[in-house]
């Protein structure tokens, strides 16, 4: 066999092996010993968590099995998940939003899934009797506003737009103005995909942020980066980039319909401590939920 | 940044270590540990991971130490060469056929990774080499992807085929082609609907698709971006599919993309072009080597390297 045939054989392997693997390190073992730790280091790697993230979570868990003289394996893994979905908590306030005048932003790279996810967002909310008005301020992807207007037909809520290639600043800016008219209960932004390292769409989000701050101060700032569940490592810089640009208050992490297990979202909330309050879970207006940390937990580590 | 210390790190590993002539067991060891610990970091798939490293470890071991190298800068050579290796050695090309006998393109990925993007992209390459391509709208489930290819195919001057979204794919792909037949396209690029790869219905599409025109490469659409699920995605689709080849899109982020290794690893297909960019001429050729240093973080190392 040559390496590649040895491999994809190695790795088809693991594939079948994927959805027992967690209980097979926590049941296949008897003993809580390096070789489990490895087994379970393995296991959140694969999951997104990036090596420090895992590195941090086995340190706390080792202390807490000392502790606690925790002996069987079975003990250990209900401790894992508790130390997990402890970090992913929200806090209570995490839908303020949703009760006053607010405006919401979303924001990310790239094909993550905002303008989806302003369309199921809105439809949600609309659900909850709320006036919601969308406002497009991708002015440069093709059709970008096409497909949100597509999403208003879907959802009821009003669309405002310029045509493509006007200034996605002014778009808001009209949007902001249309909102206090006709005193709309919250306002969520559609912007354009933009990597974390391209200096001016940066700055054009800084822009955006800022027309915010002026025209709307009335309004409660919820601003969100939505993120791809299938992201890795690069997850974390895209953070720290777009931090700098705009507070960020929550993570939508979209198409955990898919077998990622979004892990790298444990990793931000230990680096940046900012919360995921919603997951997509699929294409439609409804596959958008709250975000639940018992069934994250259990996604991640596919427990039933 | 872990990465650009890479080099750093492994002089540090190699001032506490005695070695003289030959690389050791031992010194291979703690060096691979710190080369293990980027590529982690880098997204390269923790199987992936160990099985390189296992494969560099038998190489390295005992290996005579160049005079004009450092042990540590070795071991980088060593790991640089396994892993172009691994990539492949060559730039890739889609093969075209020749004259005016029509070759059949079909882009599938997940979503959001650059299809329509991408397919609109290819059809410069292809029209700055003298064929007349032409773009497909397969997608009809997406809100505006027939917009959106229709607007990119202007841009680039293409036509595009499109039958609304009240048809299904596979027909629209039948008709595409006596189209092209009629009208003298000699390569049809169809942009399919992003889907996942355990989406049942949306794999069997794609496999309807080939079973009714016949598809002469099928062009796996990747986001650089992707972590450890790389290897289950290209992995789904070449068994479920057959894919012909990959591209790599939005490296023009900062991310190390060691998808890349991963989807060549457990595929074994070649990566094709990378996307640099939004625009349609951002699409580049493939270079294994600089794929190869970009996820190590090695770039001036290697140039070091390759002047020794
Ligand atoms: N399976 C799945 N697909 C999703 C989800 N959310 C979005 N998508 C799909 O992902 C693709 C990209 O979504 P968009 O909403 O266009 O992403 P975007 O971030 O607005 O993209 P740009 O504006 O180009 O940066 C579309 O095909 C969506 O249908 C999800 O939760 N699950
Ligand atoms: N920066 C950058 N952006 C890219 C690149 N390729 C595609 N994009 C962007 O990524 C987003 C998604 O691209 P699409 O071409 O719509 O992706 P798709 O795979 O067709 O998406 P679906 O049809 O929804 O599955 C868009 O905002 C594109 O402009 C690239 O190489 N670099
Ligand atoms: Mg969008
Ligand atoms: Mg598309």
């Amino acid at each position: 066999m040559g390496f590649f045939e040895k491999l994809k054989a190695g790795l088809n392997k693991t594939r079948d092996n994927i959805v027992s693997s967690i209980d097979y390190v926590f049941n296949g073992f008897t003993n809580i010993d390096d070789e489990f730790y490895e087994e379970l280091e393995e296991t959140l790697i694969m999951g997104d968590l990036g090596v420090r993230t895992t590195d941090e979570i086995i340190e706390n868990l080792k202390e807490k099995v000392k502790e606690n003289t925790i002996k069987q394996p079975a003990e250990c893994k209900e401790l894992l998940i508790q130390l997990i979905k402890e970090q992913m908590d929200l806090g209570p306030n995490a839908y303020d939003f949703e009760n006053q005048k607010s405006i919401v932003l979303l924001i990310g790279v790239n094909g993550v899934g905002k303008t989806t996810s302003v369309g199921k967002l809105a439809g949600l909310l609309k659900n909850q009797n709320k006036k919601v008005i969308m406002a497009a301020a991708d002015t440069f992807r093709a059709a970008a506003i096409e497909q949100l207007t597509e999403w208003s037909h879907r959802n009821g809520c009003e669309i405002i737009a310029q045509s493509e290639g006007s200034d996605p600043a002014a778009v808001i800016f009209d949007s902001i103005q249309a909102a206090k008219a006709r005193k709309a209960d919250v306002l969520l932004c559609d912007t354009a995909g933009r990597l974390q390292n391209k200096k001016n769409l940066m700055e054009e989000l800084r822009k955006i942020d800022k027309v915010i701050t002026r025209e709307y101060p009335e309004a409660y700032r919820e601003n969100l980066i939505v993120l791809d569940a299938t992201t890795g490592q690069n997850a974390l810089s895209q953070l720290r980039e777009f931090k700098d640009v705009t507070d960020i208050t929550g993570i939508i992490l979209t198409k955990m319909d898919g077998t990622a297990k979004g892990g790298i979202a444990v990793a931000i909330q230990s680096e940046f401590g900012i919360p995921v309050k919603y997951v997509g879970v699929g294409e439609q207006i409804e596959d958008l939920q709250k975000f639940n940390s018992e069934d994250f937990v259990n996604a991640l580590f596919d427990l039933q | 940044m872990a990465f650009d210390s890479l080099s750093d790190k492994l002089q540090n590993v190699f001032k506490n270590l005695r070695s003289k002539g030959r690389l050791t067991e031992s010194d291979v060891k703690a060096a691979l540990k710190e080369v293990k610990m980027a590529l982690l970091e880098a997204d390269v798939n923790f199987k992936v991971v160990k099985n390189f490293v296992k494969s560099v470890e038998e190489r390295a071991v005992g290996q005579d130490v160049l005079t004009s190298l450092t042990p540590g800068q070795m071991v980088i050579k060593i790991v640089n060469e396994e892993m172009v290796n691994l990539m492949g050695s060559e730039t890739t090309e889609i093969k075209l056929k020749s004259g005016n006998e029509i070759t059949v393109i079909m882009m599938v990925g997940l979503q959001g990774a650059g299809k329509t993007t991408t397919t609109a992209k290819l059809a410069g390459k292809f029209k700055a080499k003298g064929k007349k391509p032409l773009l497909v709208a397969c997608d009809v489930y997406r809100p505006a992807a027939v917009e959106q290819l229709q607007i990119n195919g202007k841009k680039q001057e293409v036509e595009v085929f499109s039958m609304g979204t009240n048809n299904s794919p596979i027909d629209i792909a039948k008709a595409a082609i006596n189209h092209a037949k009629d009208n003298n396209f000699n390569v049809v690029i169809l942009d399919t609907a992003g889907r996942l790869h355990v989406d049942e219905d949306m794999m069997n599409e794609l496999i309807e698709i080939k079973k009714n025109v016949e598809v002469d490469q099928t062009i796996l659409v990747v986001d650089s971006m992707t972590g450890q699920d790389a290897v289950n995605v290209s992995a789904s689709f070449d068994e479920k599919i057959g894919i012909d080849g990959v591209i790599l899109t939005k490296l023009d982020g900062d991310t190390r993309g060691g998808a890349a290794l991963s989807i060549k690893a457990v595929t074994g297909k070649p990566i094709l072009y990378v996307g640099m960019g939004e625009k349609l001429s951002d699409l580049e050729q493939f270079y294994p080597d600089r794929m190869a240093s970009r996820i190590l973080g090695m770039g001036d190392v290697l140039t070091l390297i390759e002047k020794a």
